[in-house]
């Protein structure tokens, strides 16, 4: 991320402010935060992916993800002129330790993080029985691991395979966009960790958002936009192999 | 009345079902929680705990309200844009409580994981033949980790 | 490190799974829940042949058909119960149903067709046998049959008359209430769009009338068994005339099933080809050979030899016997084929996973082993309570009249 001299004056003192209520543990929000004035999405840039794995490690870290489940993952992808419409896709451990090297170099090979996309649509928060999934008032599709039965219908019902039964709670669990974060101005973990700046948070309701300006200027896809799921995660460059 | 006697046992069938209902109505008061159905058909409640997870990464602004010497070394060179905790890892501990060690990053295994060479990464990515490059020598030995360039001036940093 | 198509061994996944696919989800335990729920509907429209559509021959299975229907359904929520992470949160299901959800419905319709449908009709056929059992038993057994008399002794002609109207009301509705209890099952796999092997309009079609094809033959199966095991004669009339039933209502099943085929095959869609090799690979054995040659070609070969050769009565007996044992592996498989198959490929169409079928774990064989042959021990005390067989009504108590000298006044 790429800050200028103003982004700092700015951030640092709102950090300070955001801090003192993390020091304080205490369990609301940020008192500044309006969920209505959100709507959270985030960017993917492709070209920007060095398949180092530290989003996948950060996230783990930052919200107990169990072993072999993941909230976020890393796939590579390898296309030649002879399986265009089959690529070989890897994603060792999640892309947890990274990737094993290449050294021949047929083909082209990208990195594809995914997560789960937050639909504004979701079909996860459409078939669950009793209301445990929802999406937020600020766009994040959540899980209350309080009320959910893990009857594990919206695992059925995700079509990016983001979300998993947690093995020793026995409830739905997914991506949450880091929600105890950035409802206190910080961001994701996995935004935080990349090194390259190719996960970035995006307040779509934010005029402000830099991101707001690479949207409007950059060809973004979403996943699968067949199943019209109103998915809010833009990849920047995204090939047509990608599934 | 003989007609009334011969319906008597369904009036009695259709109340199993009424006092069922009743007691039904009863529970639902009791049991589906205060906030639920405030935003959507969901508990509100959920919200705020969701929210209320405990913070293990600090975020870069944090490390660099007090690394201010090292925020100046590293915002000049190439890893500029690397945050802090993309190499030390979670630091809430440490921010909350600066006598907690947060620990050196082991450089063996660091660095490879974004600069060993690869035909997958993108080409224009600095990136090394490890073996090739050092010979077993730690990375650390000629590249400073917050200004890695070569020839970069060092102005304090890793120990 | 093979990256290419060759077969990558590891977690028994071969290709490219997304990583959280790799584990299943949904049992064995899910596969038995629309196979029990697929009886209770079948046998139900069986005995509504008799009781609406006056289809006299089948009388001798009426009361046999309920109680088997009401056995499976006493069982059908367990798998479910089994299944949930958190099963002691299953009440919210009738607290915040959420109404965009297929399967938030099954809390009431399960609720509606078990009391209002099921446990009325058994009552209402049943309440003369009843009140006379109670009569001429003592101890914990006459508290029983009192209970379920709810205090009422009336057993009038004319009262009876009035549960035999009301009776037909209940079995009128009972059919479309059959067709809901099944027919959501299949909407909730064919209303996921992110799973091509179950998005289809059919999969509702489909699942009710296999439903009601094991059904009618876990009927006619059970009747010939009881019927044998207490040494009395099968009435052919009736089971030719269920196995006339069992064979036309076959025949639609596997015409809708060819249909959902050929429609794939013809579009060909993204899917296709994944789900194409999945058929000739990993669910080769159970959809090949056990559902389609097995379960349906096998059954519906000898039926239609029954239909159209005459026979001898014990070589039919035979042919009814293995068909319909057939037909219930068959539609087992199939119910298999649809909740197995539907995870065993990646949402990504590059690889399958397998599943790894327990033994003793609360979700594992060794259950869904138990909780089949369950309806079956609680079918065995049903009918102790609740005799079912024809021809050995209760004789009347002293002082009642037979309903025929009743209407005649």
């Amino acid at each position: 991320m790429n800050l200028s001299r103003r982004q700092i004056l700015v951030l640092l003192p709102a950090a300070a402010v955001a801090w003192k209520y993390v020091l304080a543990d205490s369990p609301q929000s940020a008192p500044n935060y309006n969920m209505s004035d959100h709507w959270w999405g985030m960017l993917i840039d492709i070209p920007k992916c060095i398949g180092c794995g530290n989003c996948v490690r950060a996230c783990k870290a930052e919200n107990d993800v169990p072993d072999g489940f993941f909230r976020t993952w890393v796939e590579r992808y390898h296309v030649t002129d002879g399986n265009m419409t089959n690529p070989e896709v890897i994603s060792p451990d999640g892309g947890k330790e990274g990737f094993p090297a290449v050294t021949e170099d047929a083909g082209k090979y990208f990195y594809v993080p995914k997560l789960c996309n937050h639909c504004a649509d979701s079909p996860c928060t459409q078939v669950c029985p009793v209301g445990a999934t929802f999406v937020s008032p600020d766009g994040v599709v959540l899980v209350d691991p309080k009320y959910c039965l893990g009857c594990a219908y919206c695992v059925q019902a995700c079509p990016y395979g983001c979300r998993y039964i947690h093995p020793e709670k026995k409830v739905a669990d997914k991506c949450t966009l880091c929600y105890h974060r950035i409802t206190k101005g910080l961001t994701t973990a996995c935004c935080e960790s990349c090194p390259t700046g190719a996960r970035q948070l995006v307040d779509l309701k934010n005029p402000k958002d830099p991101i707001h300006a690479f949207l409007k200027t950059h060809s973004v896809q979403v996943l699968k936009p067949q199943m019209a799921t109103g998915a809010k995660v833009y990849y920047n460059d995204l090939d047509g192999s990608v599934r | 009345m003989n007609g009334f006697r011969d319906y008597a046992h369904l009036l009695r069938f259709a109340a199993l079902f009424v006092i069922a209902f009743l007691i039904f109505w009863a529970i639902r008061g009791f049991v589906v929680p205060p906030s639920f159905g405030k935003y959507g058909h969901y508990r509100a409640a959920a919200l705020s705990e969701i929210a209320a997870h405990p913070l293990h990464h600090a975020g870069h602004a944090a490390c660099e309200s007090c690394h201010t010497d090292i925020q100046s070394t590293k915002a000049s060179g190439k890893h500029a844009s690397v945050n802090c905790e993309a190499c030390h890892g979670p630091q809430a501990q440490h921010a909350a409580d600066p006598s907690i060690d947060p620990g050196k990053p082991d450089t063996a295994v660091l660095c490879a994981r974004c600069h060993a060479v690869s035909a997958a990464r993108p080409r224009s990515f600095p990136q090394v033949n490890i073996a090739d490059h050092s010979s077993g020598v730690p990375c650390q030995t000629c590249h400073q980790p917050h200004s890695p360039e070569i020839g970069a001036t060092p102005a304090g940093g890793a120990k | 490190m093979a990256e290419s198509w060759e077969l990558v061994f590891m977690n028994g996944v071969e290709g490219f799974m997304y990583p959280n696919e790799i584990e299943l989800h949904w049992s064995v335990l899910i596969v038995l829940y629309p196979f029990i729920t697929g009886l209770v509907a079948g046998a139900f429209i069986l005995a509504s042949l008799e009781r609406v559509f006056r289809v006299e021959a089948v009388k001798p299975t009426y009361r046999l058909a309920l109680l088997t229907a009401l056995s499976f359904l006493i069982v059908a929520p367990l798998p479910l119960q089994l299944h949930l992470g958190h099963p002691e949160r299953s009440p919210e299901m009738y607290f915040t149903p959420h109404s965009t959800s297929a399967m938030a419905m099954f809390g009431y319709v399960y609720l509606w067709y078990l009391m209002a449908v099921l446990v009325f009709e058994i009552w209402l056929d049943y309440r003369r046998d009843i009140v006379l059992l109670a009569q001429r038993s003592r101890g914990l057994l006459r508290l029983v049959y009192r209970v379920m008399t709810l205090g009422s002794d009336n057993i009038s002609p004319h009262s009876l008359h009035i549960d035999e109207r009301v009776g037909w009301i209940v079995t009128l509705v009972g059919i479309p209430s059959a067709f809901m209890l099944h027919g959501y099952v299949g909407f909730i796999f064919g209303s996921i769009k992110a799973n091509p092997w179950w998005s289809s309009p059919l999969m509702p079609v489909v699942f009710i009338f296999s439903a009601m094809v094991s059904g009618i033959a876990c009927v006619m199966v059970l009747y010939m068994a009881t019927t044998r095991l207490r040494h009395k004669q099968i009435d052919m009339r009736c089971v030719d005339t269920i196995a006339m039933y069992l064979f036309y209502t076959f025949i639609i099943d596997f015409s809708l099933e060819m249909l959902d085929l050929i429609h794939r095959i013809y579009e060909a869609d993204e899917s296709f080809r994944s789900l194409d090799f999945m058929v000739h690979s990993k669910l080769y054995f159970s959809h090949i050979v056990v559902q389609i040659i097995l379960g349906t070609l096998t059954p519906l070969i000898l039926l239609a030899i029954t239909q159209v050769v005459k026979l001898n009565e014990v070589v039919r007996k035979r042919m009814y016997a293995i068909a319909g044992t057939l037909t219930l592996i068959g539609i087992f498989a199939m119910r298999w084929n649809v909740v197995i198959g539907g995870q065993l490929f990646s949402k990504s169409f590059l690889g399958y996973t397998t599943y790894k079928m327990t033994l003793v774990t609360r979700e594992g064989l060794l259950v869904a082993i138990v909780l089949t042959i369950l309806p079956i021990g609680i079918l065995w005390v049903l009918i102790k309570l609740l005799p079912p067989w024809p021809g050995e009504d209760l004789p009347a108590s002293s002082g009642e009249r037979k309903p025929i000298e009743a209407a005649a006044d």
